[in-house]
């Protein structure tokens, strides 16, 4: 497992994404009310990037009619054919066994774990890490 | 030539009253009494012109009388004809669709009470579809209820083509009461003709019309599906009766690729269409549309993906096929045996029930 510093806490704030290239791969990050996320930038289906894909929630019915909506902002559709994927797993609703993508672990971490790699390090704040 | 097994079923036959007078003796008395008065005719409906060459089989004809409408000649030529152990009789008599609710559930409770007085009665091989008033599935519910105590009747029939699309909720009461019966709905090729039996229109020929039912079908699949009448009715099986079989697995493919990315439209669709499908729809197995050599049969079998879709049907009296030919050929035997036996024993769990 590598651990890679991606950006200051203060430059990913809640509600904003970006992409990264880190050992060759686009992963696509997410910063979902505080919580990180990490998906492989690259649908299963056909490579759509996912990185531009809309951000919902989990809709489920139990019986006809009886919407619940949970989880909001952690469901991504893929911009190209509108597969939803889960972020904290990279699983396909519609078919999370055999249909997925790689998910990677994003923390927050403080500056004083982490070595200086792409992005420098600043000793006064938590950075955003991601594993892969 | 396919050779049927022993204890084969017939899962779809055509019988039709020999004309609105019959049905007379079994009209309440206003229904009876206005059927004279009003001058009515006939009842029948245009799907199935009795001239046309669809309608009937020519070895099946009987010189003008209405196809279907003597029940010896059904008997001889079908049951005792193929073997059958069971004949499930689906009347597709036009009065179920008049537009006047009260009047549709009044002729649709006087052929039931004829087929059973006529036709059931008559030879214990003989099974029957209830007949309901497709428009008022409230009237459809209470004839469920009183037709489901004599177990003959095995399955509640509807035309593909009602009023509203099938999946709509104004049609469940009729479904629920199927399934606390414990009965099948069949959807039988035909229409109520509220709208034009094409998505474009109406057409000019019987030949567009009939072709057009296979579309009919995957309209009714497709609601079926998306209102979510599998997930409401956990129970229930739905027929398609003289669906045709080919265009299934185009369509669920078709269904099951817009589902994956509008699941969220419809999320009590927790499943891919075709694994719904598959579990929970069984299919007549004429019109057997699909190319005659074994390997092309082969082929969409393979694409149908479950050996337990189809059921065994002659669609008697109408003309799909010459002589014995019900099945289509190079079939291997145990598939022969799951269509003539062990699908139609699971999808109508009156017949094991045996003689009553």
């Amino acid at each position: 497992m590598t651990r890679h510093v991606v950006a200051p806490v203060s430059e990913f704030p809640p509600g904003t994404r970006r992409c990264v290239v880190l050992e060759g791969r686009r992963i696509a990050l997410f910063n979902v009310g505080g919580r990180y996320f990490g998906l492989l930038d690259r649908c299963p289906h056909q490579g759509g990037p996912l990185s531009e894909g809309v951000l919902t929630g989990l809709v489920e019915a139990g019986t006809p009619g009886d919407y619940s909506f949970s989880r909001p902002g952690e469901i991504l559709r893929c911009p190209w054919h509108g597969w939803e994927f889960d972020l904290a797993t990279g699983r396909s609703r519609f078919d999370p066994r055999r249909h997925r993508t790689r998910a990677f672990r994003v923390t927050a971490e403080p500056a004083g774990d982490l070595r200086a790699e792409t992005v420098p390090v600043r000793v006064e704040e938590d950075h955003v890490v991601v594993e892969t | 030539m396919t050779a049927l097994p022993p204890g084969a079923i017939d899962c779809d036959l055509h019988p039709a009253p020999p004309s609105v007078s019959a049905l007379l003796p079994y009209l309440e008395p206003h229904w009876a009494d206005a059927a004279g008065h009003r001058g009515l005719h006939e009842l029948e409906t245009i799907a199935w012109p009795p001239n046309a060459p669809l309608s009937c089989r020519p070895d099946w004809r009987d010189g003008d009388r209405r196809p279907g409408s003597d029940p010896e000649r059904l008997i001889g030529d079908a049951v005792e004809g193929f073997g059958t152990r069971y004949a499930i009789l689906n009347c597709l008599y036009g009065a179920p669709m008049l537009y006047s609710e009260d009047m549709a559930a009044g002729f649709c409770r006087a052929l039931n009470d004829w087929l059973r007085a006529e036709w059931l009665d008559r030879d214990p091989r003989l099974r029957a579809s209830i007949l309901v008033p497709p428009h008022a599935p409230e009237l459809a519910a209470e004839e469920i209820e009183r037709m489901a105590e004599d177990r003959r009747f095995v399955q509640v029939l509807l035309p593909v083509m009602g009023e509203t699309p099938p999946g709509r909720r104004v049609n469940w009461p009729a479904y629920a009461a199927a399934e606390r019966a414990g009965l099948p709905v069949a959807f039988h090729a035909g229409s109520a003709y509220r709208h034009p039996p094409t998505p474009v229109g109406w057409p000019s020929y019987l030949a567009e019309d009939y072709a057009a039912q296979a579309t009919a079908f995957q309209s009714a699949l497709t609601s079926l599906v998306a209102e979510g009448v599998f997930q409401k009715f956990p129970d229930l099986t739905v027929v398609f009766a003289e669906s045709g079989v080919a265009w299934l697995p185009a369509h669920l493919w078709r269904l099951a690729k817009y589902w994956r990315g509008l699941r969220m439209e419809m999320p009590w669709v927790d499943r891919s269409p075709e694994e719904i499908v598959r579990e929970r729809v069984r299919f007549t197995i004429q019109p057997f549309d699909a190319p005659e050599e074994p390997d092309a049969v082969a082929r969409l079998f393979d694409h149908l993906g479950s050996d337990d879709l189809l059921l065994f049907a002659t669609d008697y009296p109408h003309w799909q096929f010459d002589g014995m030919g019900a099945l289509p050929e190079g079939l291997p035997a145990d598939l022969v045996q799951r269509i003539a036996v062990d699908n139609p024993l699971s999808t109508y769990p009156r017949l094991e029930e045996g003689e009553p």
